[in-house]
């Protein structure tokens, strides 16, 4: 192995391990952040009531809105795990460094500071993993007739997908970060683009129950495959997996060329204030 | 070769000029005005590999622009800057891995981790071996005299160890041009004594380049031979910190203590009286006639104790920022 890969692997093991011990020391506030993402139970109990839909009952037949109350309960659980997973915060903690001078530190080392955003969200993502597999567990328990294993493919399949949505919001939100080069508080930015991803991203209802033409046009945007799109690979639901892939794939070819230029017209507007 | 090469550096910044009060809120919300502020103006550096340079001026005089813009942070308005070979603003890693900043109110160490933590991943970002990072962590804890704090989480640190270790983590990978700004803000007397020291100590180890800015003058007269002052954006003594003495302080202070009082036009002839206080006579005497007089004294007077004194530094230099408000 050659001497620069040997020292980026390592400085890979030991950023993560670091920001590993970072987050376990804010474990109990992690799992609180992990408690709290309990929308998808929430909106699995509005849909089952106002459908009638029963998924402890393992002999429940489709509802008259048409939902599978058993897959409509996998769909939202994928969606908890899903969300865990590809959580992205990095615009607060970037504009609390930017307005504190800790981004003059960050800069002045030979590392480009979004691998230590992109270390800390995977650190704690795994600091999630315990709380998710417990809420998991309580809810086959609540849930019997729900439980299931994805295939190993599924499965792999799933977990790339997560992979993806991670990659995409975070470019996304890397992407409006770099507004705080120009105004302090770009956060109030990524508040707007909440509206869209609560609807179009699958998180308040399975895509196929949105009017044709909505869903079709969501599968245009990026929203669809940082939720829906990876949950029911989860929930082993049949998707359309090449032209999923391939619509992430041009996302991120336009979001990543787009990020890196305002990130570097962003570093010359800088003003190292606060520090 | 100068290893800080700086010419014609200016930095303008654009900042909104937002007047007090409700009208001037809404005035400011409907139609932003701004102002060009000229922090930095025409500056010129040139320093030496190895030399340990202070940079003094009072609050907003432009040391800290300067600095961020030695180090790359910000952008130049004007005038060109080579620090270590390197352009700082074009940030390459080769640079970077040059210099490092010292700020003395920020620190870069993780908050909740000891800072042994933080230095692993100083020493992964550049590169240092674990086997030689251990060995330079020896090193520099033993300079500073850490031990077991290097264990303990920072935010359970008193500030002096606290600055003790985000020095440790600003030279663990041995920058050859150290910029430091306000080293020993907020230290008490006794920690600033052991930063200062280590400061000279690794500038004779390691021959490395100092720029220091501080409020302290101890810290300056301790470290550095030549000082730069800086006022209103723009530098206007660039010399040795004696020649900066002498050339404000033409007089030296003498004072003296007689067996007996006398009378005060008794020393007219020998210097200007400053002051006198029973037995205690002090004189203001013209540096190139101080042996003389001094000899005078001896000869003419029965003196128990004699003592030749500069005025402190901080009032020679107070006075110039003074002379230059009024001018």
């Amino acid at each position: 192995m050659n001497t620069k890969l040997r020292r980026g692997l390592r400085l890979v093991r030991v950023l993560l391990s670091s920001q590993y011990a970072y987050m376990l020391e804010y474990r109990a506030e992690i799992a609180l952040w992990a408690l709290s993402g309990v929308l998808p139970f929430i909106m699995l109990g509005l849909w089952s009531g106002a459908s009638g839909a029963d998924a402890s009952n393992a002999t429940a037949e489709l509802t008259p809105l048409g939902l599978d109350p058993i897959a409509l309960a996998r769909y939202f659980l994928a969606v908890f795990i899903v969300r865990q997973f590809t959580l992205v915060w990095v615009i607060y903690t970037f504009e609390e460094d930017h307005l504190q001078g800790r981004l003059s530190g960050y800069l002045l080392q030979p590392l480009a500071p979004v691998w230590r955003y992109v270390s800390a969200h995977i650190a704690e993502q795994a600091t999630r993993l315990p709380f998710v597999i417990a809420l998991a567990a309580l809810f086959f328990l609540l849930y019997p007739a729900a439980f299931w294993l994805p295939s190993p493919a599924a499965l792999l399949l799933a977990v790339l997908a997560m992979q993806l949505a991670f990659a995409l919001r975070f470019l996304i939100q890397f992407a409006l970060t770099t507004v705080c080069f120009w105004s302090e508080r770009a956060s109030a930015l990524e508040r707007l683009l909440f509206i869209p991803y609560l609807y179009l991203s699958g998180l308040i209802a399975p895509l196929h129950l949105y009017p044709e033409p909505v869903r079709r046009l969501a599968l245009w945007t990026p929203f669809p495959y940082m939720i829906a799109i990876p949950a029911q690979l989860l929930a082993g639901e049949e998707v359309d997996v090449v032209a999923s892939f391939a619509v992430v794939g041009c996302w991120i070819a336009i979001l990543l060329p787009l990020t890196l230029f305002l990130w570097r017209r962003g570093l010359r507007k800088y003003g190292a204030m606060g520090a | 070769m100068a290893i800080v090469d700086v010419r014609g550096l200016s930095k303008t910044f654009r900042v909104a000029d937002k007047q007090p009060g409700l009208g001037g809120t809404l005035r400011h919300f409907v139609q932003r005005r701004h102002r060009l502020v000229p922090a930095v103006q025409d500056i010129n550096i040139s320093i030496e590999a190895g030399e340990i340079v202070g940079f003094l001026g009072p609050n907003g005089a432009g040391k800290t622009t300067t600095l961020k813009m030695l180090t790359g942070l910000i952008h130049p308005s004007a005038g060109s800057v080579r620090v270590a070979g390197h352009e700082p603003f074009r940030r390459q890693a080769d640079f970077l891995r040059q210099i490092t900043l010292v700020m003395g109110q920020k620190q870069q160490l993780i908050w909740d981790l000891p800072p042994l933590d933080s230095l692993r991943v100083h020493a992964a970002v550049y590169g240092i071996d674990t086997a030689e990072s251990k060995r330079r962590i020896t090193e520099l804890a033993d300079m500073l005299e850490l031990d077991e704090e290097l264990t303990r989480p920072v935010r359970k640190l008193s500030l002096g160890q606290r600055m003790k270790a985000e020095l440790m983590a600003a030279l663990l990978h041995q920058p050859a041009v150290l910029f430091l700004d306000e080293p020993t803000l907020g230290l008490d007397v006794n920690a600033q004594v052991r930063v200062r020291s280590f400061l000279a100590d690794y500038n004779r180890r390691t021959g490395a380049t100092v720029l220091l800015t501080s409020h302290y003058m101890g810290d300056i007269t301790a470290l550095c031979e030549r000082v730069l002052l800086i006022h209103q954006g723009r530098l206007f003594y660039d010399g040795s910190l004696e020649g900066l003495t002498d050339r404000l302080a033409p007089c030296r202070q003498v004072r003296l203590e007689l067996r007996h009082a006398l009378p005060a036009q008794m020393f007219e002839s020998y210097g200007s009286l400053e002051s006198q206080n029973g037995n205690e006579v002090r004189l203001l005497i013209e540096r190139d006639q101080l042996t003389r007089q001094v000899g005078r004294l001896l000869a003419d007077f029965d003196v128990c104790d004699l003592e030749v004194n500069d005025p402190p530094v901080e009032e020679i230099i107070g006075q110039l920022f003074r002379q230059r408000d009024a001018t």
